[in-house]
């Protein structure tokens, strides 16, 4: 292999896990540092910087990162770095003094915003402080989109959700809501230098099955009825409550139902347990409210009596898959089965709907009937219109909203100054060792052995009677301390200097992991086999050193080093170091 | 600050035939000086104990004193340990062989515990043919003391802070042939290929099994002038062939070449290969051993691998045709055969 090249940024960024799975990059262990220093504001701060709502992705972020943490390649459980986040959160003092300043006179350029989700947002906070004139345009009473209408309070607070949007909507920015764009065209018409869509994917699917007719008054679509919940339109529910659908649509609902007044709530869903969407800890909050998951049920039919709607009939079905892998549901060919119902609920999948965009203004559709927009830039085929969020490619997550509002806003500050979008700006890095004596780090480098701590919950006596009362109370203090320190420091790297190296094997030896090999250089594949321990997990790299005095090279594979630093204390020539490396993702006009 | 081993280990780690990772033949974190040949010694003795999936209550180590003989704190920690008096290990090897024959003894000595205070011990160990290995951690000076010439430091090899020494060094391999000894290898701490397997096979050799191996000293013995620096030993050392050990019970999976591979049958029934590289050696026959040895110190290199092994060795539980159960397991009755077979011992006397 040819020596790895650790001056190209993307290589320690791959070995910081969770910074690099995390959609926005936002950097975690540094973050979390600052959590065990008591400094919380600090750890906020670099949270708001990266994905803009600390305290509510600390309670609802679909945690993308959790699962690539390097810690569930060497034990159970990932750091719980999502309710790290709203530790953070839950103890800053008033960061108001640290929000970029507003300039007073603007730059000339207006931008237009239509939605006031989380990636319109993301857009407005990096675009206000360089001067652009900004309008928001939403068909809600109030900003955050989604996380104001679909999001139960029980799960992210209203004072959480309202402290975040405002420090975007106080920058200075001119907000209209209450407004449907109906036309898009209407919108370029006010001659905005740029436009950014931003309105999500708003429309709910349904099951158009017998019987849908005369229940229709018992039958609702999941997001609409959450919306109405949130807004206060919808307050009651029936006593028993089908709920379908497998996603955290369908939790969300079916937690919702039972602090409506839903006794008997039931979820519903066609597949097998495991291959439900929810996310496990989803799953987990349902069953502890006494929510029963009904799965292998196909709905057949609605059941109604006397006009009024008394149940639904399931066919039971067994997954069966081909030896690609690919699942058909095969009926048992069992007896239908019947459950009654008061209400139903589906909560099937969302999509996009973009009826209000004129199909004549130079913004290209493909055959799904979405635009075709670019992965990098968010560019459509309208070079004046910009696509972010869900609205994008499709219903994802808040975070990857907060990701493509930073590179929309890139696009578009890039795009106004006539510059060439596809020109990309490289992200902010910096390496510096982190050495202050033998044994002594600036980091701390021991391991702690402790398995992940759980956030406590308010009992459920309180939680089912009231839909506002947050379920999760969050880390303590204390414990938000001991479940930081399970962070691996995966961002302090081991940085190898094959100049000063003697070939001791110190390093080698004292490895924990086994991550270090020096041996006669080779191509990957055959080179994996000769390592000190087996090296099967392709998706992490190996970090090759140029050749070395007795002709072999330094091998180390990234996977599960632990980032103690044992190498660097154990070698007598420095020749390892431990070095922090801080990965930035370069904002709008950076 | 840590100074402590993470519990973590590789999660998929090789386990043995006993079902164990290499991770349950470790020891405590060393303590010695960051670069230590020692600290690789220790390794190469974790990885030829797991690999050849010995019981580790079946093992004892046993040393003198000086930081090599601090090394079995840092391997082994689930195995009986003597940490003894300053060349006096291989006194306290006899005693415990004789009374446990049952167990693999591994002495871990040092060049100033072995070649100065220990040299009469040595010699007899050696010569009785004691059932052991015994590893010389061997880095020409007095290295727990501060870096003091050692009895092995060439003549003319100057440590960090010293003058070129002016006696004539003690060769522990060329000591051992003389004195009998009937396993004879040399190796260097940066060198597990060829280490690891030595200690194998010393392991399964029945008698006084000697490795010298040289493990360079970072703090006092490292520096240009001196013969056991990592650089030094890596450009003169000439090995003697390449040996590969396959324990008893497991298929051979290499293709070996005829004619340049010998193939050797242990006294437990695991066999090694030899490649030989040089001709002029033959590792069974005692004075081409010492000839070779001669040639190559008169050529200013160090030899290293296995220099000498006898097939036929015979230990001394088998010369003193000792119980063949340990004497630890012997109880009265066995131990006291009774008044009426003492008055026939004392009537085939008279
Ligand atoms: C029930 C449910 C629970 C969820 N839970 C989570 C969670 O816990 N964690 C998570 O990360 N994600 C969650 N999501 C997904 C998340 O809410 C979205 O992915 C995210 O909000 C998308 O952000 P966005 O900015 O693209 O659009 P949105 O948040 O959808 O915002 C779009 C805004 O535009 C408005 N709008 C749309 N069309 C128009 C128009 N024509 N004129 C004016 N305004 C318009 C909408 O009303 C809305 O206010 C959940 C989604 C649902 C449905
Ligand atoms: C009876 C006795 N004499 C002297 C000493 C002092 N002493 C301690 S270690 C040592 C030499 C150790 O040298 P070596 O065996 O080569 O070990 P190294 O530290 O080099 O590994 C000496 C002389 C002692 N501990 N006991
Ligand atoms: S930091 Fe060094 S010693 Fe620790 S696990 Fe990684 S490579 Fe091994
Ligand atoms: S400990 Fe240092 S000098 Fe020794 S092999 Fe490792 S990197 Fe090289
Ligand atoms: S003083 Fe020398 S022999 Fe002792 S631990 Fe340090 S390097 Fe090893
Ligand atoms: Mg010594």
């Amino acid at each position: 292999m040819k020596p790895t090249d650790i001056k190209n940024p993307e290589y320690f960024h791959k070995v910081v896990d969770c910074q690099y799975a995390c959609p926005a990059h936002t950097p975690v262990p540094e973050y979390i540092r600052l959590i065990a220093a008591e400094r919380y504001t600090d750890a906020y701060m670099i949270n708001w910087q990266s994905n803009v709502f600390p305290g509510i992705l600390g309670r609802t972020c679909d945690r993308p990162c959790e699962p690539a943490c390097r810690r569930v390649r060497v034990e159970e459980e990932p750091v719980a770095i999502c309710r790290l986040k709203r530790v953070a959160a839950d103890n800053k003092s008033d960061i108001t003094e640290r929000l970029p300043a507003i300039p007073k006179i603007k730059n000339g350029k207006r931008i237009a915003l239509i939605g006031a989700g989380p990636a319109s947002l993301t857009v407005a906070r990096d675009l206000a402080p360089l001067g652009y004139s900004i309008d928001i345009y939403d068909n809600q009473f109030a900003g955050g989109g989604m996380m104001r209408s679909q999001i139960p309070s029980f799960r992210l607070p209203l004072e959480v959700l309202d402290e975040e949007v405002g420090y975007i909507l106080n920058m200075g920015i001119n907000a209209t809501f209450g407004i449907q764009v109906d036309s898009l065209k209407a919108i370029l018409d006010k001659q905005y230098d740029a436009v950014f869509v931003g309105t999500g994917a708003p429309r709910g699917k349904g099951l158009n099955l017998p019987g849908l007719e005369d229940a229709m008054s018992n039958v609702f679509l999941g997001i609409d009825w959450l919306s109405s919940v949130a807004f206060e339109h919808t307050t009651t529910i029936g006593k028993r409550v089908l709920v379908l659908g497998g996603g955290n649509t369908a939790m969300d609902c079916c937690r919702t139902s039972r602090r409506m007044g839903g006794e008997d709530v039931r979820v519903v869903v066609r597949s097998p347990f495991a291959e439900m969407k929810a996310s496990p800890w989803e799953k987990e909050d349902a069953a502890s409210e006494g929510i029963p998951i009904y799965n292998n049920h196909v709905p057949k039919e609605f059941v109604v009596e006397d006009g009024k709607l008394k149940g639904m009939r399931f066919e039971k079905v067994e997954a069966r898959y081909d030896e690609a892998g690919k699942r058909t549901l095969v009926p048992t060919g069992e007896d239908l089965v019947f459950m009654e119902a008061d209400d139903v609920l589906m909560a099937i999948g969302q999509e996009n709907a973009f009826p209000w965009i004129e199909r004549d203004l130079g913004i290209e559709f493909d055959k799904w009937d979405m635009p075709v927009v670019n992965k990098t830039t968010f560019q459509s085929t309208n070079e004046r219109v910009f696509f972010g969020g869900d609205a994008a490619f499709g219903p994802e997550n808040v975070i990857t909203a907060v990701a493509h509002g930073h590179q929309a806003a890139v696009s578009i500050d890039l795009f106004c100054r006539g510059e060439d979008v596809r020109k990309r700006p490289p992200p902010h890095v910096t390496l510096a060792s982190q050495k202050m004596g033998v044994h002594e780090w600036s980091y701390d480098n021991a391991v702690a052995n402790d398995q992940r701590y759980a956030v406590p919950h308010a009992p459920l006596e309180k939680t089912l009677k009231d839909r506002k009362v947050e379920v999760e109370l969050g880390f303590d203090i204390s414990t938000g301390y001991k479940e930081a320190e399970r962070c691996l420091n995966c961002d302090v790297q081991t940085v190898f200097d094959e100049l000063r190296c003697i070939e001791c094997d110190a390093c080698v030896d004292i490895c924990p992991t086994d991550c270090i090999t020096f041996t006669m250089n080779g191509a990957e594949q055959e080179l994996r086999t000769r390592l000190e321990a087996p090296a099967g997990n392709l998706a992490q790299d190996l970090y090759v050193s140029a050749e070395l005095p007795t002709m072999r090279v330094m091998v180390k594979d990234e996977n599960v080093c632990l980032h103690c630093g044992l190498c660097a204390e154990r070698c007598p020539t420095t020749a390892w170091d431990m070095q922090k490396f801080l990965y930035n993702v370069r904002k709008a006009g950076e | 600050m840590s100074y402590q081993l993470p519990k973590f280990r590789h999660p998929e780690l090789p386990v043995n035939d006993l079902g164990y990772t290499k991770a349950d033949y470790e020891g405590a974190i060393s303590t010695l000086c960051a670069g230590c040949g020692h600290d690789s010694i220790s390794g190469a003795i974790v990885r030829a104990c797991h690999e050849l999936s010995i019981e580790p209550h079946k093992i004892a180590k046993l040393s003198g004193i000086g930081c090599s003989s601090k090394t079995p704190t840092y391997f082994l920690g689930k195995s009986h340990g003597f940490n003894s008096v300053h060349g006096r290990m291989p006194s306290v090897v006899t005693g415990a062989a004789l009374a446990n024959r049952d167990l693999l003894y591994m002495g871990v000595s040092g060049d100033g515990d072995t070649a100065s205070i220990g040299m009469g011990q040595f010699a007899h160990i050696a010569r009785r043919n004691l059932n052991m290995v015994y590893i010389v951690m061997n880095n020409g000076c007095y290295g727990l003391t501060k870096g003091q010439d050692s009895a092995t430091a060439d003549r003319g090899s100057a440590s960090k802070k010293g003058d070129p020494n002016i006696y004539s060094a003690i060769d522990l391999c060329g000591t051992a042939l003389q004195m009998g000894a009937t396993f004879v290898a040399r190796s260097f701490s940066g060198d597990k290929e060829q280490l690891v397997p030595l200690i194998k096979a010393a392991i399964s050799h029945r008698g006084f099994a000697l490795i010298d191996v040289i493990s360079p000293c970072v703090t006092f013995n490292n520096n240009s002038k001196s013969t056991k620096s990592y650089e030094f030993v890596r450009e003169h050392s000439e090995a003697t062939g390449t040996i590969d050990f396959v324990p008893l019970h497991k298929e051979i999976t290499t293709e070996y070449q005829p004619g340049h591979s010998h193939e050797v049958t242990m006294h437990d029934g695991s066999s090694i290969h030899l490649y030989k590289v040089d001709e002029s050696l033959n590792p069974f026959d005692r004075r081409s051993a010492i000839n070779a040895m001669e040639e190559h110190r008169y050529s200013g290199n160090i030899l290293t691998g296995l220099i000498y092994m006898n097939l036929d060795s015979r230990d001394l539980h088998e010369v003193l045709e000792t119980s063949h159960r340990p004497l630890n397991a012997l109880d009265e009755a066995d131990l006291c055969p009774g008044n009426k077979m003492l008055l026939n011992i004392n009537a085939s006397l008279r």
